[in-house]
This record gives C-alpha cells, sequence and structure tokens, in this order.
C-alpha cells in the first residue's frame, strides 16, 4: 500500500532514466580512461599501456616509479576529493531541495577551511590523519549555523545561499588573519595555495586521511537515498511516507559535513566540484537521487582529476592549485545556471 | 528646488530621518575626530593625547613624533578616506541596482582591482602606487561591466538575492586567479597576503596622492548625481517621466563607482562588507533621502575602518591582523539580518 503510493508520487522518471545503466557504465569508463591517460601525463611521459603495466605491477624502472609513487597517490586523493564533494552537493541540495546548495556555496566548504587552517597553525605537529576529524567539526558548526540561521518556515533558497556568503566571508577573513600572522614566508605561501584548492604534493599519507572517511560515509548516504528521494517531494509527502523529517535532515546535514570536511582537510576548500557534479549528473540520469548519487561521485573524481591534470600541466613546472581550474570553469557555469533562471532557487 | 527630506523626489515614507540634519552633522564631526585622535594615540606603544599634540604642532623627530606623525597620520587618513569611499560607492551601487545588498566587494568589483593590481605586480612588475590605481581603476571597471551584464541578463534581469550569488561567484573566481597569481610569485606574497583580505600598513602619503585624483572625481560625480539619482529611486518609468535620462545617469553613477572602490582597492586592499555595514547603518540615522545619506556613507566609513583599523593594531599587538577581518565580522551580521529579513527593493 505505502509502497505503492511512493511508486505513485516519486518524481515522474527522467526522460533519460532508462539509460542510467549506460549513463554509470560510460561515466565509470571515461573516468578510468582519465585516470590512466593523466596518470601518463607530466614532465616524465609515460603511454598509457606502460601506465596500465605499471598500475598492476608488471613493470618497473623510472617510468613505473613515477605512475605509481608520485603520480597515483596524488590522483587518488584528487578522486578521493572530488568525488567527497560531489556527494556532499548531492547531500545538500537533497535535503534544501535547493539546486545551488554546493558545499562551497552554503559555507560548509568555509567553515572546515578555516578549522583546517586555525589547526594547521596552532597545532603544526599534529598528523594529518587528525585534520578531517578537525575539519568536520568546522564544516559541522557552519552547516549548523548556516541551516538554523536560515530556518523561517522552511528553508528559502535564496536565504541560505546569502547566508552561506556571509558566513563564507567571514570564514575567509578568519584564514586570511590567521595567514597574516604567519611568520614563515614559506608556510604562508602553502596555506595560500591550501586556500586557493590543491592536491600538489598530496601523497599517501592524506589519502589515508580521506579515504576512510569517504569509505565510511558514502554507503551511509547510499542507505539514507529512500529519504533523500521523499524529502524531494516535500516535507508533508516525507511524513505521510513515514520519513523522520527532522531526524532525517539532520543525519544528512552531518553526513554531508563529514564529507565536505574530509575532502577540504586534504585540498583546500575546491570550489565549484560539488556544484556542477550533482548538476551534470541530474540533466544525465533524472532526479532519482540512488543513480543521481552514483553519477555524481564518477563525475566529481573525473571533474578532479581532469582539473588536477590541467593544473600540472598549463604551466609545467610550476603546479597552479587546482581550485583556480575548477573556478575557471564552474564559475561562469554557475553564471549560466543563475542567468538561464532554471535552478529555481526560490 | 533643494533635496531636503520633504521634497517628493526624496519621498521617505518608509525611512523618516531619525535624526535632525544638523546633530547629525555635529556628532558625526565629532565622533570622527574623536576615532582619528584615537587612531593617532593607540597601537603598539600608546602615545598619551598630550604627546599626539605636541607631535602634530612641535615636531621635534623624536622616536614618539616619528610614530604619530610618519606611521599613524597617514594610516589615520588613508583609513579615513578608503572607508569614505567603499561607504559611498556601497550606497551608489545600491541606488543603481535598488538592491540594499549591493556592494563593491559582495558583487566582485573590489575583487576586478585586486586582480588587476596584484597581475601588474607579478606578470609586468609594476610596484609603484601611482601606477598601480588606474591599473586597479581599470580592473574594476571591468568586474563591474560584468556585473552590469549579468544583472540585465536573463528573461527579467536578475533578482537581487540572484545578483548577490552571481557576485560571489565573480568574486570567487576573481580571488582564485589571485591566490594562484600570487602562488606563482612568492615575493608578491609577503606584501599581498596582509594586502589580500585589506590592510592599512604601510599607508603612505605617495599612494594617497596617486589615488586622490581619482577618488575626489568619483566623489564630485556622486554629488553631481544626487538629484537624478532620488527621481530614481521612485523607479525608471517615473524617473524618466521627471525627465532623467535614467541611462546615462546609471551609467556616471557605475563610473563614480569604479573610481571610489577600484581607488580604495589600490590604497589598502579588498576590504570586505565596508559597503554594506556602512549605507545600512547610516539609512537607520538619517532615512534613505539621498543627499544626507551619502554624507552620513562617508562620515560612518571614515569612523568604522579607522575603529576597525585600531582593533586589528590593539588585538594581537604586537602582530597585526587585516583590518578587513574587522570589517567582515561587522559587516557579516548586517548581511546574515538582510537575508533573514528577505530583501526587498532598496
Amino acid at each position: 500500500m505505502i509502497s505503492g503510493l511512493r511508486l505513485r508520487l516519486l518524481p515522474a522518471p527522467a526522460p533519460g532514466a532508462a539509460r542510467t545503466p549506460l549513463v554509470l557504465v560510460t561515466t565509470a569508463l571515461v573516468g578510468l580512461a582519465t585516470f590512466v591517460v593523466t596518470l601518463g601525463l607530466g614532465e616524465v611521459s609515460v603511454a598509457p599501456a606502460d601506465v596500465v603495466r605499471a598500475l598492476i605491477g608488471q613493470a618497473d624502472g623510472d617510468g613505473a616509479f613515477v605512475v605509481t609513487e608520485l603520480r597515483m597517490p596524488r590522483a587518488l586523493v584528487a578522486c578521493c576529493v572530488g568525488a567527497g564533494l560531489a556527494a556532499a552537493g548531492v547531500v545538500l541540495q537533497g535535503l534544501t531541495r535547493n539546486a545551488l546548495a554546493a558545499p562551497e556555496l552554503v559555507g560548509v566548504s568555509a567553515g572546515a577551511h578555516a578549522a583546517a587552517v586555525v589547526v594547521i597553525v596552532l597545532l603544526p605537529d599534529l598528523p594529518t590523519s587528525v585534520l578531517p576529524a578537525c575539519a568536520f567539526a568546522g564544516a559541522l558548526a557552519t552547516s549548523g549555523l548556516v541551516y538554523g540561521l536560515s530556518w523561517r518556515r522552511g528553508t528559502s533558497g535564496s536565504r541560505l545561499l546569502l547566508v552561506g556568503i556571509a558566513v563564507t566571508t567571514v570564514g575567509y577573513a578568519i584564514v586570511l588573519g590567521v595567514i597574516s600572522t604567519v611568520e614563515d614566508l614559506i608556510h604562508a605561501s602553502q596555506l595560500v595555495t591550501f586556500m586557493a584548492g590543491s592536491v600538489y604534493g598530496r601523497g599517501w599519507p592524506e589519502l589515508g586521511a580521506v579515504f576512510p572517511w569517504l569509505a565510511l560515509l558514502l554507503p551511509l548516504v547510499a542507505l539514507s537515498i529512500r529519504e533523500l528521494d521523499a524529502l524531494a517531494l516535500g516535507d508533508p509527502v516525507a511524513r505521510g511516507l513515514g520519513v523522520r523529517v527532522e531526524a532525517a535532515r539532520l543525519r544528512l546535514l552531518v553526513l554531508a559535513a563529514g564529507l565536505a570536511g574530509s575532502a577540504v582537510a586534504v585540498a583546500g576548500p575546491v570550489g565549484f566540484v560539488g556544484l556542477m557534479s550533482p548538476h551534470i549528473a541530474r540533466r544525465l540520469v533524472g532526479g532519482a537521487h540512488g543513480p543521481l548519487l552514483a553519477t555524481s561521485v564518477l563525475l566529481g573524481a573525473t571533474i578532479m582529476l581532469l582539473a588536477d591534470a590541467l593544473a600540472r600541466l598549463a604551466f609545467a613546472p610550476i603546479d597552479v592549485p587546482v581550485g583556480v581550474v575548477t573556478a575557471v570553469v564552474g564559475a561562469p557555469y554557475l553564471l549560466w545556471l543563475l542567468v538561464r533562471g532554471r535552478t529555481n532557487p526560490e | 528646488m533643494t533635496a531636503g527630506p520633504s521634497t517628493p523626489l526624496g519621498a521617505t515614507q518608509a525611512g523618516e530621518p531619525v535624526l535632525p540634519d544638523l546633530v547629525v552633522v555635529v556628532l558625526g564631526a565629532a565622533t570622527l575626530a574623536v576615532v582619528a585622535g584615537a587612531g593617532l594615540m593607540l597601537g603598539a606603544t600608546t602615545v598619551p593625547a598630550t604627546g599626539v599634540m605636541s607631535a602634530l604642532t612641535a615636531f621635534d623627530g623624536s622616536a614618539q613624533d616619528v610614530t604619530v606623525v610618519d606611521v599613524r597620520l597617514p594610516r589615520v587618513v588613508v583609513a579615513a578616506v578608503v572607508g569614505a569611499s567603499l561607504g559611498v560607492a556601497g550606497a551608489l551601487m545600491q541606488a543603481i541596482t535598488r538592491n540594499p545588498l549591493a556592494e563593491p566587494s559582495l558583487l566582485g568589483v573590489s575583487w576586478g582591482a585586486a586582480l588587476a593590481a596584484v597581475g601588474a605586480q607579478v606578470v609586468a612588475g609594476i610596484g609603484t602606487a601611482a601606477a598601480l590605481v588606474p591599473v586597479a581603476i581599470g580592473g574594476a571597471a571591468v568586474a563591474g561591466l560584468v556585473i552590469v551584464v549579468l544583472a540585465a541578463s536573463g528573461r527579467a534581469g536578475l533578482t537581487p538575492e540572484r545578483l548577490i550569488v552571481a557576485g560571489a561567484a565573480v568574486s570567487g573566481l576573481l580571488a582564485a586567479l589571485v591566490q594562484g597569481l600570487l602562488v606563482l610569485d612568492s615575493e608578491s606574497l609577503e606584501v599581498a597576503r596582509r594586502w589580500l583580505a585589506g590592510s592599512l600598513t604601510g599607508a603612505s602619503w605617495d599612494a594617497l596622492v596617486a589615488a586622490a585624483p581619482y577618488l575626489l572625481a568619483g566623489t564630485a560625480l556622486s554629488a553631481c548625481l544626487v538629484r537624478p539619482l532620488s527621481a530614481l529611486a521612485l523607479g525608471d518609468d517615473v524617473a524618466r517621466g521627471l525627465g532623467v535620462r535614467t541611462g546615462l545617469v546609471k551609467g556616471a553613477a557605475a563610473l563614480a563607482v569604479v573610481a571610489l572602490a577600484g581607488g580604495s582597492v589600490a590604497l589598502a586592499g579588498p576590504i570586505l562588507l565596508v559597503g554594506l555595514a556602512v549605507p545600512h547603518a547610516a539609512r537607520a540615522l538619517v532615512g534613505r533621502d539621498l543627499a544626507p545619506l551619502l554624507v552620513a556613507c562617508a562620515v560612518l566609513g571614515a569612523v568604522l575602518l579607522i575603529v576597525s583599523d585600531i582593533v586589528a593594531r590593539i588585538a594581537v599587538a604586537p602582530e597585526e591582523l587585516p583590518v578587513g577581518v574587522m570589517t567582515a565580522l561587522v559587516g557579516a551580521p548586517v548581511l546574515l539580518h538582510l537575508a533573514r529579513r528577505g530583501v526587498t527593493s532598496a
């Protein structure tokens, strides 16, 4: 009975829903191909076939070392960051029913970043593995703050974003305040790179710090798919479907803060990935949250891989922060969404 | 016809002046004098009022006199000039866009100036204040043009809230580019990391003299535009009926904003949220009538920035915080308040 009702009330399948498996397989293959090709690019160039051989342990020598020990951990960190931000974007957009609620726009990334920078500067000896927990605390505090402040008989879309901008501004000011008091110029330079968003120099320790969070939180989000779908129908309908709306929102908010916080802790507040990935995914597979989450995560990882490859190669030997690349691509995309006016945040 | 509170052009049903004009003028001048005096007295070392007086009237080259006259005096004057300029620029932007949230740093105008200035330093090696001022103003003009185009785009133009989100996207992109440039050039970073959040450290007469013509021109232009802009507040159609050439007036006002905001950024960096907090407070004090409002914005902006700078100097002495940290902490609650109240047109 209830399931029948749910079937009827679920968002009408998007025109592309039937092709979901195809999209998923294609996205995964494109992601994998991007991974292999970008691992081969750089100062030491390695052919894709040799990259594959190195990855499965069938090659040794300098090329294999560069691929497996230098580039691969960084690429895996980039994948985790992209996947985490994209998943956080799906969850935030779902729980607020706001197409523009991405972690970088509603202040979650800024909170995580400010907390991480304060901890890095005040406690320089802290191991990397603890950093995601600190960033998670910052993300949780700001997301709770933003959600609480923008709540007034429902979170109106624009209010949520304006409150997010205010919180982001304060977080930005705090970070710059901290950076300006750092004595060591090299350290300050690293912090500015971190502020722009970068996976430069990230390796196995950072992967070890971020991956467990993703491995733990993504399945938890997957378990909440039904609630996300129900929330998309509006609170009264979701209640009618047996969802405890406020409890579900709170739990989803914590999950989003954990996903965004752990990503920001290792890579800084990389912008626009958490916004773009769910948007592109929605166009590909429609609004049902199961396929949407899977596609977004794959797209987020692929976007970060591509952006980081560009960041490494565009001005080689100088590494541009990957956040600059995502901003150059993502800001026009956001402007296009706003001007086109179909995102309907009001 | 004078543009007093009772003229039909100033129609102020919603915002009757709270205080009589004369009281406001006297209070404003007195407050400005007091905070300027405090700005000369307070800092890493405290100079008593008598010491300040003797340094100003009978300079004898002692360390204390040098501190007051050569270090703190230019700093206080630059703070006053920048604060006044940003306050007026904010009020003008709000008048043209009829959006109470419009503000140089939120809409990206300040970031355009900052990117141009940092770019000129890093790429072309331009370092003198006189050369940087026109570059910064050029950057502000380009960013302003982008905002104007965005505001007019879409089916019915962007709503006030969407314009701010669009501004956040533009600001995010420009800030990321600034950070990218700074990563390329660590020498510029030493100065720029303080300047990025707005800083009055190292304020000098040279820089002030270089920026003064543009700031004065911007101020004079805004004074000339008071009456047509007041008419514009009644709506474009009414203003046209009153014989105002709306396009010309808006363009001229935008030019004034660009000169004021660009000149301020060249002097002190992209200081956050002054243009938002100041007009909002000024409106509460003197009402919505544009002539007294602009004067009040200039005075309040000067007071706000001098006080913020004093706090930035003594909060973590002997270190200094960027003054923008202080203004962000003042401005963010104003933004939150406006966001929660719901934006109606200004």
